[in-house]
């Protein structure tokens, strides 16, 4: 792998990548139904001393 | 394990020690060996007076492993003071040269990294260290994993700690910003660290807890990243087996960038991801309530490792790394203002419904300040990485004073806050000896920091303004030596800030002595005017 082909996987196929997987977390948070389970979860530090 | 394992592998270890320092190529890595055979002979006794020929009482499996951690936070109090004192130490020297005293042992060059191996390491692991463990198994509902394994992280680290600081003493050191430390004491810190990671998954592995809680993704990226990034920053080849120098397998602008990869994500991933998990189960825990938005924390936890690890270029702007690559890493560190501001309002929004307490807990007023100079420094830094800010700010104080908003502002302000919560819990006391002297620590930290960056802001962009004048025939205005005699009176009041922050810091220790002790101190209640309780 030489300079010109990271150079343009960095600009090209990587930069996709990632906006890729932001978009999927995103997605993913915001699920339906999802609410609940977060709630719950924010309340994990909350349920003991 | 057994008693009589533990034994042999510590004789092992101290006959090995021994060995090489007989063997030593060079007397610095014969006393960095006396000190790893002194640290196992320790081991021995220490292991064979505990001994019971009855075989040990099995451990209650139900209850927490909290008696690492009570070492821990008195370790960082120890490790915290030490760090700062060096700190004032150096910050004198730099104003008053002559404090070097012509000693090559207290040189500015050797106490600089023992003051930033102190306070990031030393003050910020232990902070870490003890932290993750209390977090990880009381939101997993479960006792450490691995046994006693805890208890070797522990000592290791400190082991590490006290390798590297001799170390920088005596002139040990692979010129690797925050990364000084030599091979050995490298590999050291490896084994430390897998450890770590095992204790740390383990624990995971094992909740009785079907979620895993987001502080504890932020304190696992910290573990994870952070081991790779010492394996991949720390490949260098030793000279001699019995010797303390060694050279990196990379070199010229490879070996540069490696670097700065590791420094920048040393920062990214213990300064801030670990930090964070604090955060994340410290504010809540101190506020009564659960944090803002956690889905908010999901966005912020993936969108700040996956930025974060690309921001390092930006420490060679205009160097003879590729231009692109430069420009990927300012692009990367301004998109990091994203998930850090979107971090910074979940910290604080906390507190949404309950500011009030601002007016009565002080703890809560410390990690407040934190979270705001978590995002102040947030801004501060993205906006240094655009290469023509950078062109003015890079080499100069300004930097410096950016660093001490993150490390004073952000890392201590939040580990204090930790600590106080964690003692009286820790050593099962009715709250803290005083609230009021949390409160002196809190100005006095504050005002540490902001006479601190303040003062570093008017030398930085005075420097870097003095090195670029130019007259009108094309010659440079200034001489170097003009530029540090100019800073002379802002060296002077940037000691006196961190003369502040340590005397904070001495306040913190004595308030935590006397609860640990299990006084209280008759005063006036918090949020009540002195003259109307009199």
């Amino acid at each position: 792998m030489d300079y010109e082909t990271l150079r343009h996987a960095a600009d090209s196929w990587g930069l996709l990548y990632m906006f890729i997987v932001f978009v999927c977390v995103i997605a993913f948070v915001f699920r339906p139904g999802s609410r609940k389970h977060y709630d719950e979860a924010a309340r994990i530090p909350l349920k003991e001393d | 394990m057994a008693p009589l394992g533990k034994l042999a592998l510590y004789g092992l270890g101290v006959i090995i020690a021994l060995l090489a320092a007989a063997k030593a190529h060079d007397s610095l890595f014969a006393i960095h060996a006396w000190i790893f055979a002194i640290a196992g002979t320790i081991g021995i006794v220490v292991t064979a007076k505990r001994f019971k020929f009855a075989g040990d009482a099995p451990v209650d499996d139900t209850a927490y492993f909290d008696s690492v951690i009570q070492a821990g936070a008195i370790a960082t109090l120890f490790w915290g003071i030490a760090g700062f004192l060096v700190g004032v130490i150096i910050a004198l020297q730099l104003a008053y040269p002559e404090l070097n005293f012509n000693l090559e042992f207290i040189s500015f060059g050797r106490l600089r990294p023992l003051h930033t191996s102190a306070v990031i390491f030393a003050f910020g692991g232990n902070a870490l260290l003890c932290t993750s463990f209390y977090v990880v198994q009381r939101t997993c509902r479960t006792r450490l994993a691995l046994g006693n394994s805890a208890w070797f992280v522990f000592w290791g680290y400190q082991l590490f700690i006290v390798l590297a600081a001799t170390g920088y003493l005596l002139g040990v050191t692979q010129s690797k910003e925050y990364a000084e430390p030599e091979w050995y004491v490298d590999l050291w810190l490896t084994i430390v660290w897998v450890v770590y990671l095992l204790v740390f998954l383990g624990t995971l592995l094992k909740r009785k807890e079907p979620h895993i809680y987001v502080a504890n993704w932020f304190y696992l990226a910290f573990i994870v990243t952070i081991a790779m990034l010492h394996v991949v920053n720390g490949l260098s080849m030793p000279v001699s087996l019995l010797g303390s120098k060694s050279y990196p397998i990379f070199a010229g602008v490879q070996d540069a960038l490696t670097q700065w990869w590791y420094g920048h994500n040393a920062v990214g991933f213990f300064l801030t991801s670990g930090f964070l998990g604090m955060m994340y189960y410290f504010m809540p825990k101190q506020a009564e309530r659960p944090v803002y938005s956690y889905r908010l924390s999901i966005v912020h936890f993936w969108s700040l490792i996956f930025l974060y690890i690309w921001a390092g270029p930006h420490h060679l702007h205009y160097t003879a790394l590729p231009d692109w690559a430069q420009t990927l890493g300012m692009v990367f560190s301004i998109m990091l203002w994203m998930p850090s501001w979107g971090g910074m309002i979940n910290g604080l929004m906390t507190l949404s419904g309950a500011w009030d307490k601002l007016r009565t807990d002080p703890v809560i007023r410390m990690m407040v300040l934190a979270i705001a100079f978590y995002g102040m420094s947030t801004f501060e830094g993205p906006m240094m990485s655009i290469k023509a800010v950078n062109s003015l700010s890079h080499y100069t104080d300004w930097t410096i004073g950016h660093v001490h908003s993150g490390a004073l502002g952000w890392v201590g302000m939040i580990s204090f806050g930790a600590i106080y919560y964690l003692v009286p819990k820790l050593w099962g006391r009715d709250g803290l000896y005083s609230l009021r002297l949390i409160n002196w620590h809190f100005w006095l930290a504050t005002l540490g920091i902001v006479v601190y960056a303040a003062v570093m802001w008017v030398s930085g962009i005075m420097q870097g303004l003095m090195w670029r004048e130019f007259d009108d025939q094309g010659f440079l205005v200034y001489s170097f030596a003009e530029s540090v005699a100019a800073m002379h009176p802002f060296y002077v009041i940037r000691a006196f800030g961190g003369i502040l922050y340590l005397a904070g810091a001495l306040v913190m220790a004595w308030n935590i002595y006397q609860t640990i002790k299990g006084r209280k101190r008759a005063e006036t209640p918090m949020g009540v005017p002195v003259a109307a309780a009199s």
